[in-house]
């Protein structure tokens, strides 16, 4: 009896050990590299932990079908492991280390937003294994030298510094007064910094510079203020609450200001949920489809923008492109160190220089990507109260001409 | 003018606050129970309105859906989970509603996804003074059916049976018991009316500001304040304790600022606080 159990043990000891040390190699299995990614399925991030996933596939499929990753002379093929990370960042740095010391994975894709990707990145940074991600804008992820860290998406501070650039311009080139209201968290405060770098740099001034509390959706307050000091521009930052919030009370309220600048009005719909009363809102935004950067697999926004509607249903948000855009920063990488060492492939991510559908790809020593400006663009409705997203600035990129100063109320 | 705009925000603010903190102190006068979930359960309500309006309904009917659903949704969750620690202790019973409140966000945000919504009225805005003060008539609607409700509620527990063996039981439910009152069918019963109550704060909140399935706790919290504030059972305390706190926050906010809005609300708690256990212990010294 004693016997058969030590050997009873042995056995499923040893199937343990097999199996855990099969697995450890699945960073490429057969003619498949794997990637892991822990993305937000469930929580208050699921809807563009979704937009995120559904990026990541889209390019997956459209890389595989188109030849997939040439690397020593043989073909590879992508295939992602996912987990939900619950939108938690606890949870997400946990799932960071099992993708890597449980499954092997040894190349990751980013999760949804700055927080969860700091989360992620002291871990991917411990094992040395690089992580391209495409949905953490913040600052501060870039100052903290991090070497397998890439993000291709401009950072938090770049977002809004056009609108202030753009209303200066307007007003021949000499300083504006802003009104500033920002969430509390580390990506809205990171756009105020690049907003305070703007008005230093145009020579502006701020009146107002109010941070939103995160629990209330009334910015009444701040709005009475901005009605009595008339500022040239208010700037405003807190999510899709933030922007929601603020066009509601903006058209309760009658508050005219020549120009409104925001974040995150696409994926607040603001056109959809609020119609003709976002009606002149400037947006800042990643990408926009009209823009004409192209690449081989997607060819430009227009075409991505039709093939991802075609297969998903509804209209590619940023979050997507940028997260389609990941996977081709991968591709070009592995091919270029021709390669699965991590620290080649780190290498060959380093000194990326490409264009993608969704813009030029060229990463600072922090990990930023430093070849992508933001663009704004401006809702513009039609008499019928059909509104659509048109790109106004940088002029380079633009579909539309800036309509300023915003009509008044009165006359709308 | 500034002074009359933030006066003005404040109140109508702080009357739809003290709608949601009215339901609460009811059950907490009656039941003992302190509802953590109370804020889910208002943006349960509001969902009820948006998703009339997605569907084309103008968003004020769901002043009148919104109540008679989640009234039924109330009596399942006693059913379910409250009558189970309704005579147990204080703590056991945030457990739950704690419990309860985690449950419900998830399950919102499971089946209505994590967008910020909202329903727009188009109910324009009122100007007054020359234009200098603005006041949105969603926000004016929302208070006055707030008050609508609050009237309505104070009549029925005076006239009828189930109001009078509601303050019955909350006076002292074994005697209400001895006296043939079914406190069973009465507990149901209040907390059907708060999940009621909360159901139109929750409606009239997706007209005037925004809903999202992790919104819920802000409004616990200030419900649970205005009760703290006023009292168990002291509706008109309830009342101006609400408006009081709406007409401070908006001023506090004006005045040093958005951040320190909700920082100032909790101090002014707890000077409250201080000040009532001061004045107490005045009380007993006298006695003495």
């Amino acid at each position: 009896m004693k016997i058969n159990k030590i050997i009873i043990s042995f056995i499923s000891a040893a199937i343990i050990l097999l199996s855990s040390s099969v697995v450890s190699f699945a960073k490429v299995v057969g003619d498949k590299i794997v990637l892991g990614a822990a993305i937000s399925l469930t929580g208050k991030y699921s809807s563009n932990g979704v937009h995120t996933q559904n990026g990541y596939n889209m390019a997956v499929d459209r890389i595989n079908s188109m030849g997939g990753v040439k690397v020593g002379g043989k073909t590879y093929k992508f295939d992602i492991i996912y987990y939900d990370d619950e939108s938690n960042p606890k949870r997400a740095a946990q799932l960071a280390e099992r993708l890597i010391s449980q499954d092997g994975v040894e190349f990751m894709l980013g999760p949804y937003s700055s927080g969860l990707t700091k989360a992620i990145a002291p871990v991917t940074e411990k094992y040395g294994v690089p992580m391209v991600e495409a949905n953490g804008a913040s600052r501060s992820l870039f100052t903290k030298g991090y070497k397998y860290l890439f993000a291709v998406l401009a950072p938090a501070n770049l977002y809004l510094d056009v609108a202030i650039d753009l209303a200066v311009e307007k007003n021949n080139g000499k300083g504006v007064t802003v009104a500033m209201a920002f969430e509390q968290d580390a990506f809205s405060q990171d756009v105020r910094l690049g907003v305070l770098d703007a008005i230093k740099r145009t020579g502006s001034k701020k009146v107002i510079d109010d941070k939103l509390p995160k629990e209330l959706n009334d910015m009444a307050a701040t709005l009475v203020k901005v009605k009595q000091m008339k500022p040239d521009v208010l700037v405003v930052s807190g999510h899709t609450k933030g922007a929601l919030t603020a066009i509601r009370q903006i058209s309760e309220m009658k508050v005219d200001v020549p120009m409104l600048a925001m974040t995150h009005c696409d994926a607040a719909k603001l056109s959809k949920q609020h119609g003709k009363n976002s009606q002149y809102a400037l947006c800042a935004s990643q990408w926009h489809k009209t823009l004409t950067y192209k690449d081989d697999f997607f060819k430009d926004g227009m075409t991505y923008d039709a093939d991802f509607t075609k297969e998903f249903g509804y209209a590619p948000p940023y979050q997507a492109a940028e997260s389609s855009a990941a996977l081709l920063v991968f591709k070009d990488a592995f091919e270029r160190a021709n390669s699965f060492d991590k620290k080649k492939v780190r290498d060959a991510l380093a000194a990326t220089n490409m264009q993608t559908f969704y813009g030029n790809i060229k990463f600072a020593p922090g990990g930023q990507n430093v070849d992508k400006p933001m663009v704004l663009f401006q809702v513009m409705c039609d008499d019928g109260g059909k509104c659509e997203n048109k790109v106004v600035a940088p002029t380079k990129w633009a579909s539309a001409k800036l309509i300023h100063p915003i009509p008044s109320w009165s006359k709308r | 003018m500034i002074s009359v705009q933030a006066c003005l925000d404040g109140i109508l603010l702080g009357i739809l606050f003290a709608l949601i903190a009215y339901g609460m102190a009811l059950q907490w006068g009656v039941m003992n129970i302190i509802n953590i979930a109370q804020g889910d359960l208002v943006i349960l309500g509001g969902y009820i309105a948006y998703f009339m309006y997605l569907y084309g309904i103008h968003p004020a009917w769901g002043v009148i859906v919104s109540p008679i659903i989640m009234y039924f949704v109330g009596i399942a969750i006693y059913k379910l989970v409250i009558n189970k620690v309704v005579d147990r202790d204080l703590f056991i019973s945030i457990l739950a509603t704690f419990g309860i409140s985690i449950l419900f966000m998830q399950l919102m945000n499971f089946a209505f996804g994590a967008d910020v919504v909202l329903a727009n009225s188009d109910y324009g805005t009122t100007m007054l003074f020359n234009s200098n003060v603005v006041l949105p008539n969603s926000k004016i609607f929302s208070a006055f059916i707030s008050i609508l409700f609050a009237i309505c509620l104070v009549i029925y527990m005076k006239k009828s049976k189930l109001g009078r063996a509601i303050r019955a039981t909350a006076q002292n439910a074994r005697a209400a018991k001895i006296l043939g009152v079914d406190t069973e069918k009465v507990y149901a019963a209040t907390f059907g009316i708060n999940a009621a109550l909360c159901g139109v704060a929750g409606a009239l909140i997706s007209i005037t500001f925004t809903i999202h399935p992790y919104m819920g706790l802000p409004y616990t919290i200030r419900s649970f304040m205005i009760v703290i504030v006023a009292g168990l059972g002291n509706l008109p305390g309830v009342a101006m304790s609400g408006m009081g706190l709406g007409v401070f926050e908006e001023f506090a906010d004006y005045i040093l600022g958005t951040e320190f809005r909700i920082g100032s609300v909790f101090l002014l708690l707890v000077l409250i606080l201080v000040y009532r256990r001061f004045k107490l212990s005045r009380k007993r010294e006298y006695l003495k």
